[in-house]
């Protein structure tokens, strides 16, 4: 590897870092501001314009707050616990197609932190991972409503691991590899997106996301009405707001990819009849891909401000009962579609 | 429930309708300290002790204030106006000192109607919040009304 290969991707690593974190930070005001919307006043507006400095605000308290160990607790895990969630949480954008080329003084530059064959796996095996941190946290804390909060967190996420895998089996069927910058890829245009191919297998993979992420209707294992906290009881300070920022960072991921898997990720109506330059079209797939993760990053706050908690049995039943029957006969759905448009087309 | 409503999408889609409308709703709350809704015509605020033409305090003590108080908030101590204070207060006899208990005071407007000398008025604003009791009982120095010097109003024109 050349030098400037591996300057590029530093780069590139960084770049993705801080806008997932910045996105993360922003995350918190737009959440607060949007729920104000929601229900009739303003949201934060005493810091700086319109509350834009909320976050700094938010950070700033995080991190001049007394740092609590409980003395039951396992102290290594417990720093380890936000430490995993975090970091798991940062790792999965890498394999995330953000762009196609830029060409920088003759140099092409893929905006794709790493193109591995396969990308998907990967990312299933980062959010699976993202549940030790949430166990370590909760088992460490020595609390049983903290303990409650991550068997549940672990319970779910792995229930719902099932159909979001059998889902995507169906939309890899179609596709037919696994890697990130070729599914994008082959979604240019807008009727080669794969929603109008899978729109069961998106509705299964994002109500799935929904669960992964904790996120209402599916935040048991956070809920504040029966669990105090939840995991987090017993974090305070920053490695409380390490957690939340895995939160905020994992909607933002799965937020990517579901663009990027069902909804043609940068690729955007008419891209090349335009007649823009290269460039030009990699610059603005890369603010279309933005703005499809923002919209559905709204759409996460959107559900949470209009749907009630489940219940914990209804939210197994839903996994188990329906969501896992109904991806595995999209899979075959699927599969008759292919055989049937080889065979007669 | 039939299958349309058993699968809860038709639902939820519902709700997030009525959620998306709240959301682009106009917002009703008042941003209170830079805006402030007009108070209504006959708003009982903080009390004034009014001051006549020549900016000569009105009170003359009589007490009918602090008789018709039901909550009996008014104090006050009356004194023999001199000769140099003629400039001071319109009336022989004045309250050398008058205080309010913000505490037990409830804005009724009956001292107000009840003041001959039309001296007490309850035109001003909310009473602040603050941190001590004592700081609650309103002397003169809080509820007399500043003195309106025309001519300091536009010193070059006046001239």
């Amino acid at each position: 590897m050349e030098g400037a290969f591996i300057l590029e991707k530093l780069i590139l690593v960084v770049i993705v870092f801080t806008i997932s974190l910045v996105i993360a930070m922003y995350s918190t005001l737009a959440e607060r501001k949007i729920a104000g919307f929601m229900q009739d006043r303003h949201g934060p507006n005493r810091a700086g314009f319109g509350g834009i400095l909320q976050p700094l605000c938010d950070g700033g308290k995080f991190f001049f707050k007394e740092e609590i160990i409980p003395a039951g607790a396992h102290k290594p895990l417990f720093v380890l616990g936000p430490t995993l969630a975090i970091i798991t949480a940062c790792i999965s954008s890498a394999v995330i197609p953000w762009g196609q080329t830029l060409t920088i003084g003759g140099r092409e530059v893929v905006l794709q932190v790493a193109d591995i064959n396969v990308g998907v796996l990967y990312i299933f095996g980062v959010v699976a991972l993202g549940v030790y941190g949430i166990m370590l946290g909760g088992w460490a804390s020595n609390n049983k409503f903290s303990l409650m909060g991550a068997v549940r967190a672990a319970s779910q996420s792995i229930s719902y691991e099932i159909p979001m895998g059998l889902s995507i089996i169906a939309l890899l069927m179609v596709t037919g590899t696994l890697s990130m910058g070729e599914i994008v890829a082959q979604q240019s245009g807008f009727v080669n997106w794969n929603i109008w191919a899978q729109p069961i297998g998106f509705l299964i993979f994002m109500v799935c996301a929904f669960a992964e992420c904790n996120r209402v209707p599916f935040d048991l294992p956070e809920c504040e009405t029966e669990l105090i906290g939840g995991y987090h009881t017993e974090y305070s300070s920053m490695k409380l707001g390490l957690y939340m920022f895995s939160e905020y960072i994992n909607m933002f991921v799965s937020s990517a990819l579901m663009a990027a898997l069902y909804f043609g990720g940068y690729n955007f109506p008419f891209m090349y009849e335009l007649g823009l330059s290269e460039n030009w079209i990699t610059i603005i797939g890369v603010l279309v891909f933005f703005l499809k993760i923002f919209g559905f990053i709204f759409f996460f706050m959107w559900v949470r401000w209009t749907l009630p908690r489940f219940r914990y049995d209804q939210l197994m039943g839903l996994g188990w009962k329906i969501l896992i029957p109904l991806a595995i006969a999209n899979i075959v759905l699927t599969a008759a579609v292919i055989i049937v448009k080889d065979t007669y087309f | 429930m039939n299958f349309w409503e058993r699968m809860y999408l038709p639902a939820i889609a519902k709700g997030l309708g009525i959620t998306i409308r709240h959301f682009f709703k106009k917002i009703p709350t008042v941003k209170y300290p830079e805006e402030q809704r007009p108070y209504s015509k006959n708003f009982r605020g903080l009390h004034s002790l009014k001051r006549d033409e020549e900016g000569r305090e009105r009170c003359t003590a009589c007490g009918l204030c602090a008789l018709s108080c039901p909550a009996e908030a008014i104090t006050m101590i009356a004194a023999e106006r001199t000769k140099e204070e003629m400039h001071l207060y319109r009336e022989e006899k004045y309250a050398a000192v008058y205080e309010i208990n913000m505490l037990r005071c409830i804005f009724c407007g009956l001292c107000e109607e009840a003041c001959p000398k039309e001296a007490i008025y309850l035109d001003g604003p909310h009473v602040t919040a603050d941190y001590l009791r004592k700081d609650f009982i309103y002397g003169k120095d809080k509820l007399v009304e500043p003195v309106f010097d025309i001519t300091k109003l536009n010193p070059e024109k006046t001239n």
